[in-house]
């Protein structure tokens, strides 16, 4: 099973590492991660989305939260949430019909052209897995040159954060 | 399952941690000192008096701060660094103080490995300080330059690699405070040699130790009612006890709870001595060459009281069949160990010592009916379980002509009273001292049980003898694993530690070949050791006195002679070459698929 993971960890050098060490020697794969900086200075939200049942990802968490510069870390998946990954996507569009073509499905995509040459387009794009995986694929027939993915980010939704607070949950 | 977590109680019983002053009365706040300065009055700071290391480059200032300080903070010059680590290890392991060592950079930091790892597995609280290249080359592949940091990360609990000399004393302190708390383990400071030498007039930042409340809090007094109810109502039970009442100092509590119970007690090798052995209630050494009522006890138990343990593969055997049918409680202070491998039914995150105190106020507020009603319904269980303890009782055969290996244990049991603290190194022989050594008391045994390190034993021996001058302190080791480590005798002979050293030769890498034996068909691949060295003259080439025994009839006065030597005495003892260590579970096998004896 998919599973989306967040962890609050200090921005300091080597801690992703450690996290990341965690995980390879442990024998869990990392499908993506991402990194950024929270509202609170020196605290990094890490988002890393890995397979595992639900014991699996228990274990990730309760092997994570060892770690002595983690101080959260959570499954966003078990609860309602928002998940997000943006892709630069460097297409083929050879003619004017492609261009159109591609505009159209930039339009319905809710996508956004960032770059243009008479023969190239770099559009930006963003959504949750589903969207982006068939975003790409409708794009392929016209000729991918590249593709760069971010990783997903992801967060609770205030209805699920509400309900968390209320019932003393923990990290487990 | 049901997981509580308990906050109480964090630090390691007898570790004293010192309140955490950046400034000190004698560090007057202005007073410009250079990172080695900090460092070392960081160390004394934090109850540093001894220190094992070998010195290099990059450690060359903080050397000549230990010169300075060397009143307060004695070095023991060690001849490999992993001596250093396994030292400090022994020394911890005795006390349950933090060990200290120092080693410098590129190979002084890949030696100290092995014993980091040691250190590691076995959940020990070190602080070891590793010099690196200077910042400004960090990456350029300098003279001497590894990545400590990168190299070490799957094996500390924690490590830094300091940036900032501003950062250093609050690092220091943190550092003690990581290793010795919650569960303890080794914590690595990398320390570049130009922060070694920088002045810094103030410390940036100030360590404040926090209370990890997202880890710890407090449980309910409902899961302590519902364990004690499961305790007294259990027919079968079984306490599996482990490293955990060793480090939390829960010997005491966890007396108390089974003799209230009258519930019967097996120790794995790590908790070895957190129960005394001989007692009524003990079953004996559980696991892979523990004794056949443990194992048997296990696999009919209806409760399993696991503290302070982790299902260690080498104890559960086969998982499938490990327990099979029983209720789990597990006590553990690492939420991580619960349900790693096997999934409790009730779970309480907490140091063993506090957990099992209040387990017992809560049994000793029941009726005392109630808990004679208890202990009536569990008389077929002792019954079943004494039945077991006599149906194979630990023994060894005697001989006329060779000395067995498990006769060296007892006999070295009755010359010391059974009161030595005995450091093992990995094998044949540490499965003997762990079965013929009956412990009274925790940190009285010390082996290297998570990682099977051979080479821990003699300098571990010696970190444990400086810690424990006034104690009887012998390593028990085998021909192969003394070869691994013997260059710290002399360190021993310079700074006048009178540690024992057993040999138990038997000319083969012995664990090694009784698998060859067992399990490839007695083919005896690379474990001859028969050409070996002469250990007296080695012994005395050092300096040391060197003891041999052949027979049986010398045994006891040659071991009597080595303990009455006021300085480091090593016995060549010389025992049956083909001996095996029995029982044993099979790897991997159901505990009950146990082989009692040689196969003949
Ligand atoms: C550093 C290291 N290398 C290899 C092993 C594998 N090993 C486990 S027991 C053993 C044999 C030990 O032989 P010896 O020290 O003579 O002790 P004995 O078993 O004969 O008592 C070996 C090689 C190990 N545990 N540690």
């Amino acid at each position: 099973m998919r599973n989306t993971l967040s962890i609050l960890v200090a921005n300091e050098p080597g801690e992703l590492s450690r996290i990341v060490g965690l995980f390879s020697a442990r024998g869990y794969n990392i499908e993506t991660i991402s990194v950024g900086k929270t509202l609170e200075e020196g605290w990094s939200r890490c988002t890393i989305v890995t397979e595992g049942d639900d014991a699996v990802i228990d274990q990730i968490l309760k092997q994570c939260i060892r770690l002595a510069r983690v101080r959260e870390a959570k499954s966003v998946t078990s609860l309602p949430h928002i998940e997000r990954e943006m892709a630069l996507i460097d297409v083929s569009a050879r003619t004017p019909d492609n261009r159109s073509e591609i505009k159209n499905l930039v339009d319905i995509f809710r996508a956004k052209i960032v770059d243009i040459t008479h023969d190239r387009l770099i559009i930006e794009a963003s959504g949750n897995k589903e969207k982006v995986d068939r975003f790409i694929g409708l794009l392929e027939p016209f000729g991918m040159n590249e593709i760069v993915r971010t990783g997903y980010v992801a967060i609770n939704t205030l209805g699920s954060a509400a309900a968390r607070t209320m019932a003393g949950d923990s990290t487990s | 399952m049901t997981a509580f977590y308990d906050f109480r109680d964090m630090r390691d019983a007898s570790t004293e941690i010192l309140a955490p002053e950046t400034v000190l009365p004698s560090e007057p706040e202005n007073k410009q000192m250079r990172g080695a300065e900090i460092l070392v009055r960081g160390l004394i700071r934090n109850g540093v008096d001894t220190i094992f290391g070998l010195p290099g480059g990059a450690v060359l200032h903080i050397y000549d701060e230990l010169w300075r300080f060397r009143d307060e903070i004695t070095h023991y010059l060690v001849r490999h660094e992993q001596g250093a680590v396994h030292a400090a290890e022994g020394y911890a392991r005795a006390t349950g103080k933090v060990g200290a060592a120092i080693v410098t950079s590129g190979p002084g930091a890949t030696n100290a490995v092995t014993g980091i790892a040691t250190a590691y597995m076995d959940s020990i609280p070190l602080v070891v300080i590793t010099g690196q290249v200077p910042l400004p080359v960090i990456g350029t592949d300098a003279f001497q330059e590894v990545d400590t940091f990168g190299l070490t990360l799957p094996i500390v609990k924690h490590s830094y690699l300091v940036r900032d000399v501003r950062d250093l004393a609050a690092i220091i302190d943190e550092a003690f405070h990581i290793a010795a708390t919650g569960k303890p383990g080794p914590v690595v400071i990398d320390v570049p040699k130009d922060i070694t030498g920088i002045i810094c007039d103030k410390p940036r930042k100030r360590f404040e130790p926090v209370l990890r409340e997202d880890l710890f809090f407090p449980a309910d007094e409902a899961i302590l009612d519902m364990i004690a109810d499961r305790l007294i109502e259990a027919e079968r039970p079984i306490f599996y006890v482990g490293g955990g009442i060793v480090t939390s100092g829960a010997a005491d509590e966890l007396m108390k709870v089974v003799e209230l119970l009258q519930a019967p007690v097996t120790p794995t090798l790590m908790g070895l001595g957190g129960f005394p052995t001989a007692h009524k209630l003990s079953l004996g050494m559980l696991g892979m060459h523990g004794t056949y009522a443990a194992n048997m006890g296990v696999s009919e138990a209806d409760l399993l009281v696991a503290v302070g343990v982790r299902f260690d593969d080498r104890v559960t055997g086969k998982l499938a069949t490990f327990a099979p049918q029983a209720e789990i409680i597990h006590i553990d202070i690492d939420p991580s160990n619960i349900g790693k491998v096997k999934q409790p039914h009730i779970s309480l995150v907490s140091d063993a010592r506090s957990a099992l105190e209040r387990i017992a106020a809560r049994l000793e507020a029941r009726d005392a009916a109630e808990l004679n009603a208890g202990k009536a319904k569990r008389e077929p269980w002792w019954k079943k379980l004494k039945e077991w303890l006599d149906a194979v009782p630990f023994g060894c055969t005697y001989s006329a002509t060779d000395i067995n290996p498990q006769q060296v244990i007892e006999e070295l049991h009755r010359l010391t009273n059974g009161n030595a603290i005995i450091v093992t190194d990995v094998g044949q022989h540490q499965m003997w001292a762990a079965q013929f050594y009956p412990f009274k008391r925790s940190r009285q045994w010390l082996t290297s049980g998570g990682l099977g390190t051979m080479g821990f034993g003699l300098p571990a021996a010696m970190g444990a003898q400086l810690a424990c001058p006034d104690q009887t302190v012998v390593a028990v080791v085998g021909d192969g694993g003394f070869q691994m480590t013997n260059q710290e005798i002399i360190t021993a002979i310079q700074y006048k530690i009178p540690m024992k050293v057993l040999i138990m030769n038997n000319g083969y890498l012995g664990m090694v070949r009784q698998w060859q034996e067992m399990f490839y068909d007695r083919a005896y691949s690379e474990v001859d050791l028969s050409v070996s060295p002469d250990f007296v003259k080695l012994a005395e080439a050092y300096g040391a006195l060197g003891l041999r025994a052949t027979t049986p009839g010398e045994l006891t006065e040659v071991l009597q002679k080595g303990l009455a030597h006021d300085g480091v005495t090593i016995w060549d003892i010389v025992v049956t070459k083909e001996e095996n260590v029995f029982p044993i579970i099979p790897a991997g096998q159901d505990t009950r698929n146990m082989i009692l004896k040689s196969a003949e």
